[in-house]
């Protein structure tokens, strides 16, 4: 052990040691650099940032044990700061670490006092009648589903017992109330302590009125935000709790509750999803990289052709001359404003088989046998691109409309006067402006793509279907609609987490790489 | 000289003659493109022989059968009368939570203000879909699935749209704070600022923020066809419709499910059109400011 700690630490040296060679280097060659030409710039800025990601990697790795201690010495903070506030507190503030609101009653802060003794019994009341006995049940998920008996006839009644799914469901409820009633005490300690030592010092602590016109005022924020934030609470941040937890359970179909149990296995989900192992019983993995694969050109090639193509449109119909403006932009702006599933599913059917396009292509014996548009594998793939064209195009040419008027029509000018052609222009001044103002919505609107649940859903639902995969996929599945189709006709809920955790990690990722590669992009100074 | 500057001057107008012509085609056969699903659909709405696919476009009948069907015959109307319900209660309620949480974020300094926009940004990363399993049962828990699924899924609606809050801070963001403190000198509380002097100021965000509430519900097809599961009264319209295209009903409900489409795009789409202006506002300026 003695001796291996020296020789990482002296591989952390070579390391830190090449990074800052590195670094010099491009100091050395800073002549050669401004010396390239644009293009070649960028090209050799995003080289840089790759060569530079194991540096960050490592200093991301040093900042760990940092970040660790700096919440270890929080919390130790945080005990600290209750254990001075019992220490200096008098009997009413130390009376209220246990009844909650006590010191208030008696510092004239009835209002408080009231709503924090409410709290605390509401608390106490659910523990015992409800939270408990869940959260005592959350380490094994239950015992026993369901035990038969027999009635006074001989005839056998099922009982349900123990149902996995509300344990877990209750027990994660119960942990987030805990968490709230903990933050509730804090506050209402802190609140007596800060209470008392204002009446030391002379000061009458705020009335409950003060308190309520402060909600309207200096605390406005809280009134604001408790409603939205608790909605989010509830409905968006325990469900995802809840199903992150689910993903290290057996919980499918042959483990539904209330008929079966389902328990705890810890990372075997990920390692089915994850195994390199393709010959195995299970093509859960063989499945998930062919469909990230999918996922991921899909995401790339839609959001940029959609980007570009959006773009290309937006400058014809803005070109000066172009008469009926209005009408084009009209057309394109009706896609926007009819509901997706009417149209999409309409355009679905008729690329169907046996669709009207197929039909009139035979009647008009361009072709003799029907051509499986959604149907057969690649051309589905292809297909789906393409509609989402239809789809999207509109949207960029709004978006890039507005921005296209915003640039700076003196920076035409001067270009043409230095004879710039069309194309110059484009590729020198119309192109970084837009990469530069509409970045983040690239980025925004490539995590949407990953995200496209209706494109695909209503255009193919996932067809054509394959021997080849698991778990009900089909060739144009992304993860989100086979994420839908496991838990809605699958029931295979385990692993439907599993690939929500796993989206959620390539996201975090790009965005990740992207919001640091944008200082390089957000260049301001040269558009201004 | 002179000459020659203008036979270059007007090869330079032929050459741009020729490109606007280029582009007046493609704009034109792009129009089409785009318009051709919207004509079939009217079409096939109209279309008085056979209920099915057929090989050809125009109807040989016209009548208005289809809908007769659909408002006799169908429960499309109690669809209809759901998606309205939710798409009013949305309007109200996802504009009151978005314009409330952006203007709090965009306004006010305070305690945990950076940690709550983190922890919405790093939600927002999770796939929608994987939180509505457990929307699902934490809805069943309080009984607001299957017939009382329109409550459901306005709570829903509303519970989750605080997150999209990035558009009307962004709105919020350019409007200058020196008026805030101008008024709070003289006296006024936030919450009038609030009502006061940023609320008069926001009509496009507003319009905006109401607009799309309003017309989101009518297209919400996952959530809807998950938390009305298996009660074909609570469907939203695009739950129902959908059915209505599978292999079982395709044959004696394709121009029915085409009217229902039209029946339902109309009314979103006039008003869609109406409010263009400030969709394109709202897009963009989010888009812009990312």
């Amino acid at each position: 052990m003695k001796k291996v700690l020296p020789k990482i630490a002296a591989g952390f040296k070579k390391v830190k040691n090449k990074a800052h060679s590195f670094i010099h280097m491009k100091e050395e060659r800073e002549l050669e650099y401004l010396g390239l030409t644009p293009a070649r710039r960028k090209l050799h800025n995003i080289g840089v940032f790759f060569l530079t990601i194991p540096f960050m990697l490592f200093s991301l790795l040093k900042k760990i044990p940092l970040l660790i201690g700096r919440f270890f010495a929080g919390i130790g903070r945080f005990f600290a700061g209750i254990g001075r506030m019992f220490k200096e507190g008098d009997f009413k503030t130390r009376l209220s670490f246990v009844i909650m609101g006590f010191g208030q009653f008696f510092r004239r802060q009835i209002g408080r006092g009231i709503i924090f003794l409410a709290m605390e019994g509401v608390f106490i009341y659910y523990m015992i009648g409800f939270g408990f006995g869940y959260l005592k049940g959350l380490g094994s998920l239950g015992t026993e589903a369901v035990t038969k008996t027999l009635n006074k006839y001989g005839l056998e009644v099922l009982t349900y017992k123990d149902n996995s799914l509300k344990i877990l469901l209750y027990g994660v409820l119960t942990i987030f109330v805990i968490v709230g009633f903990v933050w509730t005490w804090y506050i209402n300690v802190k609140q007596n302590y800060t209470a008392q030592k204002l009446i030391e010092e002379g000061v009458r602590p705020k009335s409950f009125k003060q308190d309520v016109k402060s909600l309207a005022d200096e605390q406005y924020y809280k009134t604001l935000l408790s409603v939205p934030l608790l909605g989010i609470v509830v409905f968006t941040v325990i469900p995802i709790f809840f199903m992150i937890l689910i993903a290290f359970t057996n919980y499918d179909y042959s483990h539904l509750p209330p008929e079966k149990l389902f328990g705890w296995v810890g990372f075997e989900n990920f390692k089915t999803m994850l195994s390199t192992d393709i010959s195995g019983s299970s093509k859960f993995a063989f499945t998930f990289r062919e469909i990230l694969v999918w996922t991921m050109i899909w995401a790339l090639v839609a959001t940029f052709s959609n980007y570009f193509l959006g773009m290309f449109i937006a400058i014809c119909i803005n070109k000066k001359g172009i008469k009926f403006k209005k009408v084009f932009r009209t057309v394109l702006v009706m896609t926007i404003a009819v509901p997706q599933f009417v149209s999409l599913l309409l355009v679905s059917k008729m690329f169907a088989d046996e669709g009207i396009i197929n039909s009139l292509l035979q009647k008009l014996s361009v072709i003799s046998d029907k051509i499986g548009f959604l149907s057969t594998p690649t051309l589905a793939k292809i297909m789906v691109l393409v509609i989402n064209l239809w789809v999207g195009i509109p949207y960029l040419m709004l978006i890039t409309t507005g921005v296209l008027m915003n640039i700076p029509s003196d920076l035409y000018e001067s270009a043409k006067i230095d004879g710039a052609s069309g194309i110059k222009q484009f590729t020198k001044i119309t192109l970084p402006y837009m990469l530069f103002v509409t970045g983040p919505y690239l980025l925004t609107s490539f995590t949407a793509n990953i995200n496209n649940f209706n494109v695909i859903y209503l255009l193919t639902a996932g067809a054509p279907k394959t021997m080849a995969y698991d778990g009900g996929a089909g060739q144009t599945d992304l993860l989100i609609t086979w994420l839908y189709s496991l838990t809605v006709t699958n029931n295979d809920y385990k692993m439907a987490a599993v690939i929500g955790i796993l989206v959620f990690l390539v996201i975090a990722v790009i965005s990740l790489i992207v919001y640091n590669l944008s200082p390089a992009m957000k260049n301001e100074e040269d558009f201004q | 000289m002179s000459a020659e500057k203008t036979v270059k001057f007007r090869s330079k107008s032929r050459k741009e003659r020729t490109t606007r012509i280029l582009i007046y085609i493609l704009l034109t056969i792009m129009s089409i493109v785009w318009l051709i699903p919207f004509v079939y659909l009217v079409f096939q709405a109209f279309r008085g022989e056979s209920k099915s696919m057929v090989n050809y476009i125009l109807p040989k009948k016209w009548s208005f059968e289809n809908f007769r069907i659909l408002f006799k015959e169908t429960n499309f109307l109690s669809w209809y009368k759901n998606t309205l319900i939710i798409a009013l209660f949305n309007a109200v309620l996802q504009t009151v939570i978005v314009l409330s949480v952006a203007y709090a974020l965009s306004r006010m300094r305070f305690k945990g203000r950076r940690l709550i926009m983190n922890i919405m940004l790093i939600l927002g990363m999770f796939p929608g879909f994987l939180s509505m399993i457990a929307t699902y049962f934490i809805l069943k828990l309080i009984g607001l699935t299957s017939e009382n699924a329109i409550p459901g899924l306005i709570l829903v609606y509303a519970a989750s749209s605080g997150m999209g809050y990035y558009i009307a801070k962004g709105f919020f963001d350019t409007i200058p704070k020196s008026l805030d403190e101008a008024a709070r000198i003289d006296g006024a509380s936030r919450s009038r600022v609030f009502f006061r002097i940023i609320m008069p100021m926001s009509k496009p965000i507003i319009i905006y923020t109401i607009m799309m509430a309003f017309i989101a519900p009518w297209g919400d097809f996952m959530y809807a066809s998950l938390i009305t599961f298996g009660h074909e009264e609570a469907y939203n319209v695009a739950v129902g419709l959908y059915k209505w295209l599978d292999k079982e009903h395709i044959n004696s409900y394709f121009t029915v499910f085409c009217a229902g489409g039209l029946f339902v795009s109309v009314p979103v789409t006039v008003l869609f059109m109406a409010l263009q202006r400030y969709y394109v506002e709202g897009v963009t300026g989010g888009a812009v400011k990312g």
